[in-house]
């Protein structure tokens, strides 16, 4: 009976343990090949030396990659625009979802059905009229001046802000927030705003921290295509485009490994501080980045 | 400053009548009870008055001004809710101070309005806990803090007491009781619970399905009950209620024959009969009296030994249920057959048939 038991507690770790090296795996290949030349590296691939931090090990492959590419300002650009992108989207979509639940006001349900219907457009459907829009609109335009929307942060910025997923992720979570804490403020003399960023963003916690990490890997991981089409200068490229940039730079494999190594170390930092509401976030919403 | 005045006022929700035509004044400082069973709509009352809900048509004033238009913020209105509605992210300290930071009083204002609040409420201890820490009685306590603070012209109360436990229910009402008489204030307060009515008002308004039933004073309901609903709603246990037959109508009195009574004689209470008319008569419970020669006979349901009194159940011969509310030594075993006498002149007559 107990042995019957722990039979099968191993056998459920060994599988664990099998999916987790899966996952697990590529990473440390990826981090250690960063460290070796390429020689090493390719010999090392066909035996476990490929998982070990063994033989000539160096920076060197980091050096060479922060030569060849202006890698720091791929990540400062990526992040800039992750992190402007996330702030903007979360106060957005927080106060749009608002006005959805908490305000009462003529046809709300007929604008929330038509907010949450854009959800099935794929961004691929979107891209040609939205590039078009780009081209032919102004950015700022003064007397004499105008500047576009190629080539700049806020191309990569803006049409990203909000999208319904957002909206209805904080719409949900509004509903079932208990009405009477907003009335009661409400009778105390408080505004909608006040509402909004003393009651009811307060007790946000659990829906800020899921759509900051679906707007997060959507906006780091995600932007390729949209970034390839309207940004043609290097200053304005965020790491992905620049990812793809490097290959065609006829690299070695340990520099891309170290470029690779690089740009996911942000992502395991954000995944490592958010770990428990990431976990809970798929849990709740059904949604995956 | 703090009277308020409905007139005609209609709550539709769609094609939902929720308040029909509901005519109230309420005097400066009086307690004014809205009662009633759940769906009667004295909660969409409140929330009408305290301007949560549009009024559809009519007109609402508090003090001088017309406020159906006003925010709930420009009512000078304080509302305790059902559930408390303590905010859970801040401190007993800020949820107290909520209105007066919104007002942006000054610091040292706010300090001593909580701190006074507090010693009111007797929480000076639980001002630093969040509302987790707190047991249901210290949340409301918070709740009523709330309101107090921000020194409004009415203070509006929507069933505050239904999730505390009995004995802190007994408490909170004379607390709240305690509140009025020292603030005086006028304060509306909503209830389905005709003991927290009769015992803290001033004022009742028993509302049945969005109309006002009767308004007066809880021993003038209590005795002179307009309607069939008002005599069962006020008094516990519920008057019983008999079908008779009008027999001849007096100056003061009225005649009526029932199956089980004879010929009885009761005040008619300025309503008027005709002869051969079907009608109700009301006796409440503790009006009733074992009398072997009594002329309601049944036997014994269930009987309930409170303490201070003595509930009976009874059945009627045909079937008719009858409470009565005896001297707490009568010991009456379930099966035993029973009589009860009664004074006509305690009774009451409604034209209306249950």
């Amino acid at each position: 009976m107990t042995l019957d038991r722990a039979t099968r507690l191993m056998g459920r770790y060994l599988l664990l343990l099998f999916i987790a090296c899966i996952f697990v795996f590529p990473i440390i290949f990826m981090i250690m090949s960063s460290f070796k030349p390429d020689l090493q590296l390719l010999q090392d691939t066909s035996s476990v030396r490929a998982l070990l931090p063994v033989g000539d090990l160096s920076l060197d492959n980091y050096r060479e990659a922060f030569d060849r590419a202006p890698i720091g300002l791929f990540i400062f650009n990526s992040v800039f625009i992750t992190a402007t992108t996330l702030l903007l989207s979360l106060f957005l979509a927080s106060i749009a979802a608002f006005a959805f639940v908490f305000i009462d006001w003529r046809g709300k349900s007929v604008v929330l059905a038509l907010v949450v219907a854009t959800y099935i457009l794929p961004f691929e459907t979107v891209a040609v009229p939205l590039l078009l829009l780009v081209n032919n609109l102004p950015w700022l335009s003064a007397e004499g001046i105008t500047w576009g929307w190629l080539n700049s942060y806020q191309v990569q910025i803006i049409p990203w802000i909000v999208r319904a997923l957002e909206i209805f992720l904080f719409v949900q979570y509004f509903k079932d927030l208990p009405r009477d804490l907003v009335e009661a403020a409400r009778v105390d003399g408080a505004t909608w705003f006040q509402v909004y960023r003393r009651v009811v963003m307060p007790l946000s916690g659990p829906v800020i921290a899921t759509v900051a990490i679906l707007k997060f890997l959507e906006m780091y991981n995600n932007q390729f295509l949209w970034p390839i089409m309207v940004v043609q200068a290097e200053d304005y490229r965020p790491i992905m485009v620049g990812l793809q940039y490097f290959f065609q730079l006829n690299t070695a494999w340990g520099e891309i490994m170290a470029y690779l190594t690089i740009i996911t170390v942000p992502v395991l930092i954000f995944y490592l501080v958010l770990q428990r509401a990431f976990i809970a976030s798929i849990a709740s919403t059904g949604v995956k980045g | 400053m703090g009277a308020i005045s409905l007139r005609g006022i209609n709550k539709r929700f769609g094609a939902t009548h929720v308040i029909k035509d509901v005519n109230i004044e309420i005097e400066q400082g009086e307690f004014c009870v809205f009662v009633g069973p759940s769906g009667c709509g004295k909660s969409t009352l409140l929330r009408l008055i305290a301007g949560l809900e549009d009024i559809t048509s009519g007109e609402l004033r508090i003090g001088d001004r017309v406020v159906n238009h006003l925010q709930p913020k420009e009512r000078a209105v304080a509302m305790v809710f059902q559930s408390y509605a303590i905010f859970p992210h801040m401190t007993v300290r800020e949820n107290i101070a909520f209105g007066l930071t919104i007002r942006r009083e000054s610091r040292a204002e706010i300090d001593r309005k909580v701190s006074e609040a507090a010693r009111m409420l007797r929480m000076e201890d639980l001002l630093d806990r969040r509302p987790s820490q707190l047991s249901g009685g210290q949340r409301q306590r918070v709740a009523i803090g709330r309101a107090v603070v921000r020194d409004p012209s009415v203070f509006l109360f929507d069933e505050p007491l239904s999730n505390l436990d009995a004995a802190l229910r007994m408490s909170t009402r004379q607390e709240i009781a305690a509140l009025h008489a020292q603030l005086k204030t006028t304060m509306i307060y909503v209830t389905h619970d005709q003991v927290e009515a009769m015992t803290l008002a001033d004022k009742i308004v028993v509302l049945k399905e969005g109309r006002v039933m009767q308004i007066g004073a809880p021993m003038d309901l209590y005795h002179n009950p307009a309607n069939l609903f008002v005599a069962g709603f006020l008094g516990a246990p519920s008057m019983n209620f008999l079908p008779v037959t009008v027999e001849a109508q007096g100056a003061r009195t009225v005649t009526v024959t029932g199956d089980m009574l004879g010929r009885t004689e009761v005040p008619h209470r300025g309503r008027s009969f005709a002869p051969g008319q079907p009608a109700t008569l009301g006796i409440r419970p503790q009006y009733l009296r074992p009398d072997d020669s009594g002329a309601l006979r049944g036997t014994v349901r269930v009987s309930e030994r409170l303490g201070t009194e003595t509930v009976v159940d009874v059945a009627l011969a045909q079937g008719t249920r009858l409470m009565a509310a005896l001297a707490e030594d009568v010991i009456l075993t379930p099966g035993a057959p029973v009589a009860f006498g009664f004074d006509g002149y305690k009774a009451h007559v409604f034209a209306e048939t249950p």
